[in-house]
């Protein structure tokens, strides 16, 4: 056992209004140069849709990710030997334009332009050229678009859902959709890395953040094919690949990430897990079926004394085991078995997970008639006193997840490899402890209807309502439990504090003569 | 004449290969930042295919050519003695050559008609890619002209080339060539005194070590087990990956 700890994270996308706040907090950050303009570490996609890139999903296309290679695995679009081949000349490399072109207005022309018959306008110009241009795609170009012919309906999750599902899906009174915020998964088994020829991209012992060295960085864009999240990005100015961060400068000061700490919907949960990494090629490796599951149970019990005791001699802090135990994300993705990776299947065991969404699967299309249950209601509930289109009564609800508007099929094309069971049971989960709290606060639900509900997702209304604080009542320190360790060795990221330990005390930055430092 | 002459076949081969030398450990040492290929197909990646693959295959296998001619003088000639196998060679050579052109002229095209590519261009770019150019035609027009080529570079150009290795430099066999084969030393010399100052610097980090690497990487802050060590409290190493 190689016991590791892990920055992770849980998305609640019940919770993601969709604001783009993260992106923005980000890009003001991070991206807002030259050449990094077009990149969004943060963005945050409408499924269905096909994103940003365009149709990133679609590994026919981009070449991301790891494939099975008899019984290990093999980089689908990169690696020994094929990036030395494709070296001169990558043919799977996106061009700007599969994300788009980074523009802005000539707003001078409106109080500039010479008096004339005509409003003055500012004209689109492209970041790259300087000259007017015509624009054509954005990063968030189908924000909202669910049912669009270009967007929504070349979505690749619906390659398992038969043409009359999809149909189904964008009838008009059924149409739903959702939000989907991506920044890197600073995954355990990153397809980034290995791809790098010149090995500047790593992952960093102490937390895992995924980081490329931009002094060894040569530009040879592997790591831009590789990672299938497309989630690393070629800045064509400096001549380097770039990707997110984490914020580490923050994280090491025991700050949370911008994106996180800035989202509005407070839908971003960021703790410590512990992991054994000496499963980490068995896990990537296993079949299609089963790497959730064995993802799952890489990671490891902080609360075990015998993991304590490896991770000890591992080096992990006492604080950072300690932020182990009180991990939201470990909540989340082991204790309640509620968040999934995104798109396991691309083996690269991505350390940021979702809490699928509920939303879009609730409200059932009829027209059933509810003034009768009008007296059922709890004086604040809202009464329906006609028939209406959606039957939102929670009677029906349970029932509905697996006949849902949003089939299955697509939640598990995203989050689990096409396995359905397991996105059931999150659901399941979530409205449980939605049945749960409408039983507290509201009453009109029958008492057997929730307890059969627990019981069946394996909940007790303790369990329940510390679902319910940390979904929706949570405060900042619970949603991000970050190890205070960092805080004092942060030094030791930037500077190697050994050249003069054990040397005067003076402050020099040199080392001695006799150590030869 | 023979002032210049020594200078630029005595003095600038030195000047240039310390420059290189110096300047490519400076660069990718304390510049490393500036280190890159400056890949451009990102803005624009099908017209490159058609300049890059010509112009990289056709260069690495030409300058191989002109290194055997160097390091195995006596083979080439040995090769050479057979005219079928001359003829192959040279052949070989020139159409390689060829390439180099024709890849170079379609990158040259592509840097001057394509909006997206000018914005990335410098004038470095545009200068080195002109000696380049220079470089190549007069390479094709001595393999034309100065029949054959591969025989007296091994012949007359390799002993000068290993004097100037050896710190005692014989150059009056060059002296006597014609100005085309010496514009075309002089260029590659001057290419070589280019390289830490230009784009060309991508060159000398060609990603070898990936072939032997592990395709993890994890790297420490603090070796984990090192710093438990009591015997090795006061020198606690940094630690490279995993
Ligand atoms: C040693 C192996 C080499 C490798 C791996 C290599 C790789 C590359 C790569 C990846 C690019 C960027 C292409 C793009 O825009 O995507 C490039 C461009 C270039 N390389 Fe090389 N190269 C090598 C050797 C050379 C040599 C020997 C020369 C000439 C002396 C050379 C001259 C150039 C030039 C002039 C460009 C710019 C082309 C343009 O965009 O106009 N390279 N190289
Ligand atoms: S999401 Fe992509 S960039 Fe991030 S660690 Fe994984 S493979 Fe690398
Ligand atoms: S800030 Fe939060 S709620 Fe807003 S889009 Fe981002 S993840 Fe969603």
């Amino acid at each position: 056992m190689d016991v590791r700890s892990q920055i992770s994270m849980v998305f609640h996308l019940d919770k993601c209004i969709g604001c783009h706040t993260c992106s923005v907090a980000c890009k003001n950050i991070w991206t807002d140069r030259k050449g990094a303009e077009y990149m969004w570490w943060n963005n945050v996609e409408t499924k269905p849709g096909t994103g940003y890139p365009g149709k990133w999903e679609d590994q026919d296309i981009y070449k991301g990710g790891w494939e099975k290679d008899g019984d290990g695995i093999r980089l689908k679009g990169a690696g020994k030997p094929k990036s030395l081949t494709n070296i001169f000349h990558n043919p799977h490399m996106p061009v700007i334009d599969d994300y788009y072109e980074p523009f802005t207005f000539k707003y001078l022309d409106l109080i500039e332009s010479s008096a004339g018959d005509d409003q003055p306008t500012a004209r689109p110009i492209s970041m790259i050229t300087g000259e007017p241009m015509d624009i054509k795609m954005g990063p968030n170009w189908d924000d909202d678009l669910s049912g669009s012919p270009d967007y929504a309906r070349n979505d690749p999750n619906f390659k398992n859902l038969t043409d009359a599902e999809q149909e189904a899906m964008f009838e008009l009174e059924r149409m739903a959709f959702f939000y989907l915020p991506r920044i890197c998964n600073h995954c355990l088994n990153p397809a980034c890395v290995a791809s790098c020829p010149s090995g500047a991209i790593y992952k960093r012992g102490e937390d895992g953040v995924v980081l490329i060295n931009q002094d060894v960085c040569r530009g040879w864009r592997m790591c831009v094919t590789a990672c299938p999240y497309k989630k690393t990005y070629y800045n064509w100015n400096t001549g380097k690949s770039e990707k997110c961060i984490l914020c580490y400068p923050r994280i090491e000061a025991g700050l949370a990430p911008a994106c996180m700490h800035s989202c509005v919907g407070r839908i971003r949960y960021l703790g410590v897990m512990l992991y054994d990494a000496d499963q980490i090629e068995a896990v990537a490796s296993a079949d299609e079926a089963d790497v959730v599951q064995r993802q799952m149970d890489m990671i490891l019990d902080p609360f075990d004394p015998e993991v304590i005791a490896a991770a000890k001699t591992n080096g992990v802090a006492d604080s950072t085991i300690d932020s182990a135990q009180n991990s939201p994300t470990y909540k989340f993705v082991k204790i309640w078995n509620m968040a999934l990776p995104l798109h396991p299947e691309f083996r690269t065991l991505p350390m940021l997970f979702y809490v699928p969404p509920l939303l879009p699967v609730v409200a059932t299309v009829s027209e059933a008639d509810h003034s009768e249950r009008g007296g059922e209601l709890h004086d604040i509930a809202k009464h329906w006193p006609d028939s209406w289109l959606y039957d939102t009564t929670t009677k029906e609800l349970f029932g509905t997840i697996d006949d849902s508007r949003f089939p299955l099929e697509y939640m598990a094309s995203l989050f689990s490899a096409g396995d359905t069971v397991a996105v059931a049971d999150r659901l399941k989960k979530l409205m449980a402890v939605r049945l749960h709290r409408r039983l507290v606060t509201v009453g009109d639900v029958a008492k057997e209807t929730v307890d059969a509900a627990l019981a069946d997702t394996n909940l007790t209304p303790l369990l329940a309502d510390d679902i319910y604080y940390l979904t929706s009542l949570a405060k900042f320190d619970d949603r991000f439990v970050i190890p205070a360790a960092h805080r004092e060795q942060a030094i030791e990221m930037i500077e190697f504090t050994g050249d003069v330990k054990g040397n005067t005390g003076f402050g020099f930055k040199v080392g001695s003569a006799t150590r030869g430092a | 004449m023979t002032a210049l002459d020594t200078f630029l076949f005595v003095a600038f081969p030195y000047v240039a290969v310390i420059t290189f030398v110096v300047g490519v450990i400076y660069r990718w040492k304390w510049k490393g930042f500036t280190v890159t290929s400056l890949s451009s197909q990102f803005l624009e990646g099908k017209m490159l295919f058609w300049g890059t693959i010509p112009f990289h295959i056709g260069i690495l296998v030409v300058f191989l050519g002109h290194l055997v001619a160097f390091m195995l003088p006596q083979a080439t000639l040995a090769w050479n003695s057979q005219p079928l196998r001359l003829i192959i060679l040279e052949g070989t050579a020139f159409v390689f050559g060829l390439t180099v052109l024709i890849g170079l002229a379609a990158l040259m095209y592509r840097r001057f008609t394509n909006a997206r590519i000018r914005a990335v261009t410098t004038p470095m770019d545009i200068g080195i890619e002109m000696l380049l150019l220079a470089q190549v035609i007069l390479g094709c027009w001595i393999a034309l002209g100065y029949r054959w080529g591969s025989s007296w570079f091994a012949a007359d150009l390799s002993p000068y080339l290993w004097s100037l290795v050896k710190f005692s430099p014989e150059a009056g066999a060059v002296f006597a060539l014609p100005w085309v084969i010496k514009l075309h030393i002089v260029g590659a010399f001057a290419l070589v005194f280019m390289v830490p100052f230009t784009r060309l610097a991508h060159v000398i980090v060609a990603p070898f070590n990936y072939l032997v690497r592990p395709y993890q990487q994890v790297i420490w802050n603090w070796d984990r087990k090192a710093i438990r060590d009591p015997s090795t409290a006061w020198s606690a190493a940094r630690p490279k990956a995993n």
